[in-house]
């Protein structure tokens, strides 16, 4: 197998996502404007929500990869789905935390059961059932069907909690302050997290990349393993 | 009735699964009395996280009541696939000449009966304690308690199914069930707190919810219930 060029290519590739994080930091805290009532701490907003979409077109991948898998076998669409649930599952982890860091100041409080926290919680929480479920079945075509059925499962419930949570239980029907999203946007702000978005999704198909092929090093030896213990006398 | 290929219907198999389900349960019983003692022991262990006046039960009945029936679930779906595995009984099933989903129907049906049995004997022991008046609006609820019981047997049947191919699957069932439930849960205690209060109303939005989601999950499952069966 072809190895010895991808640690170059892996290189490039790092720096320059390291590039297009620097550019974006850059832009987050000196060419965007501060925010009139918030002030400094809505900076944070770059981060936050260009991580979100980022956790949501990861757990979008992780959906096609276990349809995928599920139609074609082909082992690699499982090793895409555990790839790009663990990665999506880090950007989900930035947004829970970034999002009290921010609501702290600006809204007083450090978590509020609104429609969209919650339903971020609970897409976080099937996540991690995932990954669970992965760590807990040891046959590998096994561990494939079992976990591409309940990432679609879980998937399909994800527009399902959010209305359900928007419908009956939350309080604001917007978030307190609407928080410069929508509309109101200033053009440098828009600018800005255009940036932030990239360097995000660039960091996301580097990691993504790197994990993939962990994960087919890792099968490769899992396989190596298995032969080993059901053929011991063998020395290939 | 027979197929041109000599396999059964889907109808007839479903049937067969569902008793041969009950009949299983019923040498036994073993489900049954365990779901009944968790639920009225969770009903009866809320009762001293707060103060179980009439105000308060009006307000916190409802949720406590479907968290008491989301864990007994969570807990009593489990069997329904792991006895197989334990007896080696599901290479048998396998083989049958009946579609895959006729099984996941049969122990679907199964699970829904036992979980609606537990249901019923809960549900004026509940009313007593906490003083809920339930006789006026008894249809309603048992129609809500229906359509939240087969959105927790629909999911929790397919989940069973994976778990019984895991480690630690006692465990896993609920990890993997009660996140998915959380629309379930909202719609169905939505639904009860408007039948428990003065002047009860049946909640037509989280009515439509409930059978949205099982419909949703029903199909999902039909889809993809047979490749948790392969070998």
């Amino acid at each position: 197998m072809p190895r010895s060029g991808t640690s170059r290519s892996g290189l490039v590739g790092t720096l320059a996502v390291a590039a297009l994080m620097a550019i974006a930091g850059y832009a987050i805290f000196f060419l965007a404007p501060t925010e009139r009532t918030m002030g400094e701490i809505q900076r944070i907003f770059y981060f936050h929500v260009a991580s979100a979409w980022t956790a949501f077109l990861a757990f979008f991948i992780v959906f096609v990869a276990n349809l995928s898998y599920l139609v074609r076998r082909r082992q690699v669409w499982d090793q895409l789905a555990v790839s790009a649930a663990e990665v999506g599952l880090a950007f989900c982890t930035v947004v829970l935390l970034t999002g009290p860091i921010w609501a702290k100041p600006v809204w007083g409080i450090w978590w509020t059961w609104d429609a969209r926290l919650t339903s971020t919680f609970v897409l976080w929480l099937l996540y991690v059932s995932y990954l669970l479920l992965r760590s807990l079945v040891e046959d590998p075509a096994r561990r494939a069907v079992t976990s591409a059925v309940f990432g679609i499962f879980a998937f399909l419930d994800v527009p399902i909690v959010y209305m359900s949570i928007r419908w009956w239980r939350t309080q604001h029907p917007a978030p307190v302050i609407a928080g410069g999203e929508g509309s109101g946007l200033d053009p440098t702000m828009w600018w800005v997290l255009l940036v932030s978005l990239t360097a995000m999704v660039a960091l996301l198909v580097l990691l993504l990349r790197q994990r993939f092929r962990l994960e087919q090093l890792r099968s490769e030896l899992e396989e190596l393993r298995l032969r080993l213990s059901t053929n011991p006398g063998n020395r290939f | 009735m027979k197929e041109p290929d000599g396999s059964m219907g889907i109808g007839t198999a479903t049937y067969w699964i569902f008793a041969k389900e009950l009949r299983t349960e019923l040498r036994t019983r073993e489900l049954l009395h365990t779901t009944l003692v968790f639920v009225l022991l969770v009903v009866v262990l809320f009762s001293f996280t707060f103060e179980p006046t009439r105000e308060e039960s009006r307000r916190y009945g409802p949720g406590l009541l479907w968290l008491a029936l989301l864990f007994a679930g969570s807990l009593m779906l489990q069997p329904s696939f792991v006895r197989e595995q334990n007896n080696d009984t599901l290479s048998a099933l396998r083989l049958a000449p009946i579609a895959p989903f006729s099984i996941f129907l049969g122990k679907a049906l199964a699970s829904f009966v036992f979980l609606t049995v537990a249901e019923l004997l809960l549900l004026p022991v509940f009313a007593a304690l906490y003083d809920v008046t339930i006789l006026p609006v008894l249809g309603e609820i048992l129609v809500v308690l229906a359509l939240g019981t087969a959105g927790m047997v629909t999911t929790g049947t397919v989940f069973a199914a994976i778990g019984a191919q895991a480690r630690m699957r006692e465990l896993l069932l609920p990890l993997l069930l009660l996140p998915l439930l959380v629309p379930v849960l909202i719609a169905s205690v939505t639904a009860t707190a408007s039948l428990l209060v003065q002047e009860p109303a049946m909640d037509w939005t989280a009515m439509k919810f409930l059978i949205g989601f099982d419909v949703i999950y029903l199909a999902a499952s039909a889809l993809l219930f047979e490749y948790l069966l392969e070998d």
